[in-house]
């Protein structure tokens, strides 16, 4: 009888252990596969569409000054490598232009000064990275919705493509991002020059970054050098639409 | 005594739904730790990065590889699995919960009778699981008050609660229900409370198959899988 158990026992112990392994290897067969990547992957769209039902334009939260973090962290890029960009910077963005182009009818190339001339918004918002921590800050900026009203969008324009300065490793093609047109015209979606009251310092974006406040912090492309107004993002970089989008993560960071 | 009494002890619902819990929670705990790993600090409050004070700290590289999903570090991947088995959890839970109520599995089985609740016999139930004697005849037909608390707390405490806490992290769903926010005292709160209460999950999960394996595993996972249970010969009733 007492053999009997431990021969039961043994073979539940191997058994769990057994399947156990299976099921792990199992799961990192399945990591790597293509197919089954898709469908994991489905469940961003159930994300997007559930959320843009349910969160629709309402407003992220926001804070006041007593809220903000003592330091604000900076992640990814800290400083551009191009000789393009530490030019720019030696000058103090004097010779740096935003340029507007893609499906517009008005293409646009606006300075700083110009940009600082148009009517603009402050918010004290939370900056939640990927990778799980969060950090509020003070943002002064144009509304995104403002530039782009300017610069007269076609009617086939599904998305607005950001093009940053940086690049995260040699030879990566440059970070950029894009969002669908309801963030774009959001009206806390802003073209952000200040931080905390004060230029925006280079490891947060200078001269000029993108805040889209209902989504996570890869959204919020950084050293912005153009935007431009398409129908579609395949074509452009991996075709996944951003940076990290390219690298696995999802297009829709509102999770 | 004679032959064993053979009951039909869990429903056809009960143990489809069981199972695809069962794999649903095994993989959004392990791809949590994933995600978890990105950034193995835990804060207080709206706020909290690295240069922030942090409430806890969990080992220098978070949970060792073989604990989390895929198991190497990739917090992309980690976020496509937890995301879609979240999904397929809430869906699955919110089918057992519509059929539990309508059969009245939570009414009859779940829910403890008055005399159950009485501190005497509670006391008396933890002392007979701490001396490993389990329910035998009639009383082994149906939940002792122990397990009715322990389901009871994971499907309407803890669940809700990792829930509401998940959806709290997430910054769209913020700006719908920034009422969340103030429930849970901030984001890194929620975090942390998410976290908190994976953790007891784990440890429901743990005891839940240590008890398995102490009261009979052939038995026990038989009746989740045909329903067939015998009942341990004891008490006449």
């Amino acid at each position: 009888m007492t053999r009997q158990m431990w021969t039961r026992r043994q073979m539940l112990q191997r058994g769990s252990a057994a399947f156990g392994g299976l099921l792990l290897g199992g799961c990192g067969r399945l990591s790597q596969s293509p197919s089954f990547h898709r469908i994991l992957s489905s469940a961003e769209q159930l994300t997007y569409r559930a959320q843009r039902l349910i969160v629709g334009q309402s407003l992220a939260r926001e804070f006041t000054t007593a809220d903000l973090s003592p330091v604000f962290r900076s992640n990814g890029t800290a400083r551009p490598r191009g000789a393009l960009y530490n030019q720019l910077l030696t000058d103090n963005f004097e010779g740096w232009r935003l340029t507007v182009g893609g499906l517009v009818n008005r293409p646009l190339a606006l300075s700083l000064a110009e940009l600082r001339a148009l009517p603009a918004r402050t918010q004290i918002t939370r900056h939640d990275c990927v990778e799980g921590w969060s950090a509020i800050g003070q943002w002064t900026g144009v509304p995104l919705g403002s530039v782009l009203a300017q610069a007269q969008l076609a009617p086939e324009v599904r998305f607005i493509v950001l093009f940053c300065a940086d690049e995260l490793e040699r030879g990566d093609g440059g970070y950029y991002e894009s969002i669908d047109l309801m963030d774009a015209f959001h009206p806390q979606t802003l073209l952000a020059y200040e931080l905390n009251g004060r230029p925006l310092p280079v490891a947060n974006g200078a001269p000029l970054r993108l805040r889209v406040e209902r989504q996570l912090g890869y959204k919020q492309a950084k050293y912005l050098m153009r935007i431009e107004a398409v129908a579609r993002l395949d074509g452009i970089g991996g075709g996944k639409g951003g940076y990290w989008e390219d690298r696995g993560y999802e297009w829709y960071a509102g999770i | 005594m004679g032959t064993p009494e053979i009951i039909r002890r869990h429903s056809l619902a009960t143990r489809c739904l069981h199972w695809i819990n069962a794999l649903c929670v095994f993989l959004v705990l392990m791809s949590g730790l994933q995600i978890f790993n990105a950034d193995p600090l835990l804060y207080w409050g709206q706020f909290g990065a690295s240069p922030d004070h942090a409430l806890l700290a969990i080992g220098a590289h978070g949970f060792p590889h073989w604990a989390t999903l895929p198991a190497w570090q990739d917090l992309s991947t980690g976020r496509r699995w937890h995301f879609f088995f979240a999904w397929l959890l809430v869906f699955n839970s919110a089918l057992y919960l519509l059929i539990s109520m309508i059969s009245g599995h939570v009414r009859h089985d779940l829910l403890p009778q008055r005399t159950e609740i009485a501190p005497a016999h509670i006391a008396h139930d933890i002392w007979n699981h701490l001396r490993l004697r389990f329910p035998k005849g009639a009383d082994a037909k149906h939940y002792n008050v122990l397990q009715k608390l322990s389901y009871l707390g994971v499907i309407f405490v803890l669940a809700p609660i990792i829930l509401a806490t998940g959806l709290t992290m997430s910054p769209g769903f913020d700006a719908a229900c920034p009422w969340l926010l103030t429930l849970f005292g901030g984001r890194q709160s929620a975090r942390t409370i998410h976290f908190a209460a994976a953790m007891l999950v784990a440890l429901f999960i743990l005891v839940h198959l240590i008890m398995v394996v102490l009261a009979g595993p052939w038995n026990e996972v038989r009746s989740m899988i045909t329903g067939r249970y015998v009942v341990p010969p004891g008490k006449q009733s």
